[in-house]
C-alpha cells in the first residue's frame, strides 16, 4: 500500500471503455490484419518461437526414448501409477477451458469485453487441449494401440468398458477438442476473408481465400452464422462443464481417500476456470504490450479477468476448506488420515506451496484495484496461479496415492528427467503452435471488433 | 448479346444506417432477389431484405437427437444384446453410467450438424461467385456496405433499376457481370 492507505476507489468507471476511443471499421480492420499481412516478423517472435521450438524438439526426444523402452523411463511406479501425466493432462485440460468459458459463456451472457479476447483464448484451448491429449495417450504404454479406447467392431466382439469414467474421458476430451476447433474455425471464417481482401501477395491470397471458402458478407450468410454461432455457445458451454466434471470422476469414482469426494466436480470445474483464466492474462498481457494492442486489449479487459479470477479462487479456496473438513468431521478415518498427511507429511512442502499460490497470494492481492490494474503485479499473479494449481494436481495424484489403505503398498514418488522433459516438451509445444498463430492469424476478432464500434457508436449517437 | 450477361446492379453505402433504409425501400419498391453484403453483422438487415427463418436450429435440433439416441444405443447394445457381462447380479441396461457419453455425443453431433448445415445452407464453400467482380467489393469485408438486386428479379431493369438504386443515397451503382 502507498502512503494513501487501503485505498480501493476505482480509477475505472463502469463506463470506462472496452475499446479504446477514435477507431472506425476501417482503422481496426487495418490494425489487426496489419499484424499478420504487413508487419515484419519481429526479433521477439523470433527469439520466443527458438525456445518453443527447442523445446518441442525436447518433447519430440522425450516421446521418441519412450517409445522404445516404455513408461519406465518415467517416475511412475506401484501405488504411484498415475504421476506426471496425469497431473499435466489435468492441468492443461484446465487451462483450455477458459477460452471455450469467454468464447461461449461470455457471448451468451452479452458481454462486449470478450470480442478483444475471445480469438486467442479459443486458440489457447485448442492448443491446451492438444498438449493434454498427449499425455493419456503415451500414459497407457502402447500408444499406437490408442484405438482400443473407441467402440469398433472387433473380431472378439469385445467393447469398451462404458461404465469406466476413463472411457467417458475419451468421449469428452474428443468431443471438446472437436467442438473447440469448430467454434474457432467458424468464428475465423469472416476474418479469412478479410485477409484475403487484404492480402498482397498472391500465396496469401490464395491461401487465405481457400480457407474463406468464398465468404461475401452476405446478409442471409451473416444471419444463419449468427444463429449457428449462438447454437455453438449454447453447446459449448454444458459441454466444458461436462467435460472436466468427467475428468473429475476419473478420480472420484475411485474408492482412494483424497479422492472419493462428491465435491470435486464443481471445484475441478471452478479450478479449470481459475487456472485457464490465469493463462490468458499471461497470454494477453505480453501479446498487448509487443503488438501495440492497449486499444483492444484495455485495463478494463484485464482488471475484469482478474475479477473473474478472484471469484473462481474463491471458489477454490471454499472447495478445500469443505474437503479438509469434510475429512475431519468424518471422524478418524482413512480420509483423516490422508488430510494429515497432506498437510504433515513427506509431501507438506508441495501442500503448503499450493495454498500459498492458489489462495494466500491471489485472494490477498486481487481485491485491490490498483493490484488488479497493475499491469506487472496481474502478471506474476497469473504464473503463481497457474504454478499453484499444477501443484494441486500433485498434491491430488500423488498424496493420495502414495498412502491409501495397506502400509505394506506405501510408496515415494520422484519424477524423473522424463518427466520434466514430457512436461516443458508440452509447453515448447503449446507455444510454438500459440506463436504461429499470432503470426499467420489474426489474434483478435476483427468482425467482432467492427460489430463493437458500430454499437459503440449507436449507444452515443 | 453484345455486352457481357448482367448478374445484378450493386450499389455501395457508406454506413449501415443509409444501407437499411435502402433495404427497406428496395424491398418495399417489389424487388425480391436482393443480398446486402456487410462487413459485420448487422441487425434487422436480414429481415429488411426479406429474410427471415434459418433452419440451422431446426438442423442443430435433429443432429442433437441423432447424437444423443446413437450415444446410448451405442453403449446400450453391446452391454444388453452384443456382449452382455453379469458382474455381481448388476443391471445389464446401467442406464445412469451411460449418460455422461451419451451427453458428450449429443453435443458432438448437434455441433457438426450446426456448422456444416450451416455452411451448406450458405452454400460454402464457393469458389467462384459473380459478387466479387464488383468494384471494390474488398471492401465489404473491411468498413463498406453494398446492396445487390439480381438480374433474375421479375422487376429488374437495367435502366429503371439503376436510376432506383442511384436514388437510394448511394455513394456508386455499378454492374455485376457473370
Amino acid at each position: 500500500m502507498g502512503s494513501d492507505g487501503l485505498d480501493n476507489t476505482p480509477a475505472l468507471n463502469p463506463s470506462t471503455p472496452v475499446l479504446a476511443p477514435g477507431h472506425n471499421y476501417a482503422s481496426i480492420t487495418d490494425k489487426i490484419s496489419s499484424i499478420v499481412l504487413l508487419q515484419r516478423t519481429r526479433r521477439g517472435w523470433w527469439l520466443g518461437f527458438a525456445i518453443a521450438f527447442s523445446l518441442l524438439m525436447v518433447l519430440q526426444l522425450a516421446i521418441g526414448y519412450l517409445l522404445m523402452v516404455g513408461v519406465g523411463i518415467w517416475g511412475i511406479n506401484i501405488p504411484i501409477g498415475w504421476g506426471f501425466a496425469i497431473v499435466n493432462f489435468v492441468w492443461w485440460i484446465g487451462i483450455g477451458h477458459a477460452g471455450t468459458l469467454i468464447s461461449a459463456f461470455l457471448l451468451l451472457m452479452r458481454q462486449a469485453w470478450r470480442q478483444s479476447i475471445n480469438r486467442f483464448a479459443e486458440a489457447m484451448t485448442l492448443f491446451a487441449v492438444a498438449s493434454a491429449g498427449l499425455f493419456p495417450l503415451l500414459h497407457m504404454g502402447r500408444p499406437w494401440l490408442f484405438f482400443w479406447l473407441t467402440p469398433y467392431p472387433d473380431t472378439m466382439g469385445t467393447w469398451p468398458q462404458f461404465r469406466s469414467p476413463l472411457v467417458w474421458d475419451v468421449f469428452a476430451v474428443s468431443t471438446y477438442g472437436t467442438i473447440s476447433l469448430l467454434f474457432w474455425f467458424v468464428g475465423l471464417i469472416p476474418d479469412l476473408a478479410t485477409l484475403r481482401d487484404r492480402a498482397k501477395d498472391r500465396v496469401s491470397r490464395i491461401i487465405y481465400g481457400f480457407l474463406a471458402m468464398g465468404w461475401r458478407g452476405s446478409a442471409m450468410h451473416w444471419h444463419r452464422y449468427e444463429m449457428a454461432y449462438l447454437l455453438l455457445a449454447g453447446l459449448a458451454t454444458p459441454l466444458v462443464v461436462s467435460v472436466h466434471t468427467v475428468v473429475s470422476f476419473d478420480f472420484t469414482l475411485a474408492v482412494v481417500p483424497g479422492w472419493h469426494s462428491t465435491i470435486f466436480p464443481p471445484y475441478f470445474v471452478a479450478g479449470a476456470i481459475y487456472s485457464g483464466f490465469a493463462m490468458v492474462v499471461t497470454l494477453a498481457i505480453p501479446l498487448r504490450k509487443f503488438y501495440g494492442l492497449e486499444d483492444f486489449l484495455t485495463l478494463r479487459h484485464l482488471d475484469n479477468m482478474a475479477k473473474i479470477l478472484l471469484a473462481t479462487g474463491c471458489i477454490v479456496a471454499y472447495g478445500y476448506m469443505m474437503e479438509t473438513f469434510m475429512a475431519f468431521y468424518g471422524g478418524p478415518s482413512y480420509d483423516h488420515y490422508m488430510m494429515m498427511n497432506r498437510m504433515t507429511g513427506r509431501y507438506a512442502p508441495v501442500y503448503w506451496t499450493l495454498i500459498l499460490c492458489n489462495i494466500a497470494i491471489p485472494l490477498g492481492t486481487l481485491w485491490f484495484a490498483k493490484i488488479r490494474r497493475n499491469v506487472g503485479a496481474l502478471f506474476v499473479i497469473s504464473l503463481i496461479i497457474q504454478t499453484g494449481m499444477w501443484l494441486e494436481r500433485f498434491v491430488i495424484v500423488v498424496t493420495s496415492l502414495h498412502r491409501d489403505f495397506l502400509p505394506s503398498s506405501w510408496g515415494m514418488y520422484y519424477p524423473t528427467r522424463w518427466d520434466w522433459a514430457t512436461y516443458l516438451g508440452t509447453i515448447g509445444l503449446f507455444f510454438t503452435l500459440f506463436l504461429l498463430f499470432i503470426r499467420f492469424l489474426p489474434m483478435i476478432s476483427i468482425f467482432e471488433m467492427r460489430g463493437l464500434a458500430h454499437e459503440l457508436k449507436e449507444k452515443e449517437g | 448479346m453484345k455486352r457481357h450477361p448482367l448478374y445484378g446492379l450493386m450499389a455501395e453505402f457508406e454506413s449501415t444506417d443509409n444501407l437499411i433504409s435502402a433495404a427497406h425501400r428496395t424491398y418495399a419498391e417489389g424487388y425480391r432477389q436482393i443480398d446486402a453484403f456487410t462487413p459485420f453483422p448487422v441487425e434487422g438487415l436480414a429481415e429488411a431484405i426479406g429474410f427471415h427463418k434459418t433452419r440451422v436450429p431446426l438442423i442443430c435440433l435433429i443432429g442433437g437427437l441423432i447424437g444423443c439416441s446413437g450415444g446410448f444405443f451405442l453403449q446400450w447394445w453391446p452391454n444388453v444384446i452384443g456382449y452382455p457381462l453379469n458382474v455381481g447380479g448388476k443391471p445389464y441396461n446401467s442406464w445412469p453410467a451411460f449418460i455422461p457419453i451419451t451427453f458428450e455425443l449429443t453435443i458432438l453431433c448437434a455441433g457438426l450438424a450446426t456448422v456444416f448445415g450451416m455452411l451448406a445452407l450458405n452454400g460454402l464453400p464457393t469458389p467462384y461467385h459473380p459478387v466479387f467482380n464488383a468494384p471494390r467489393f474488398e471492401l465489404a469485408t473491411r468498413n463498406k456496405f453494398f446492396l445487390c438486386i439480381k438480374a433474375r428479379d421479375a422487376k429488374f431493369d437495367a435502366q429503371k433499376t439503376r436510376e432506383f438504386l442511384q436514388s437510394l443515397n448511394a455513394r456508386e451503382v455499378s454492374d455485376i457481370e457473370v
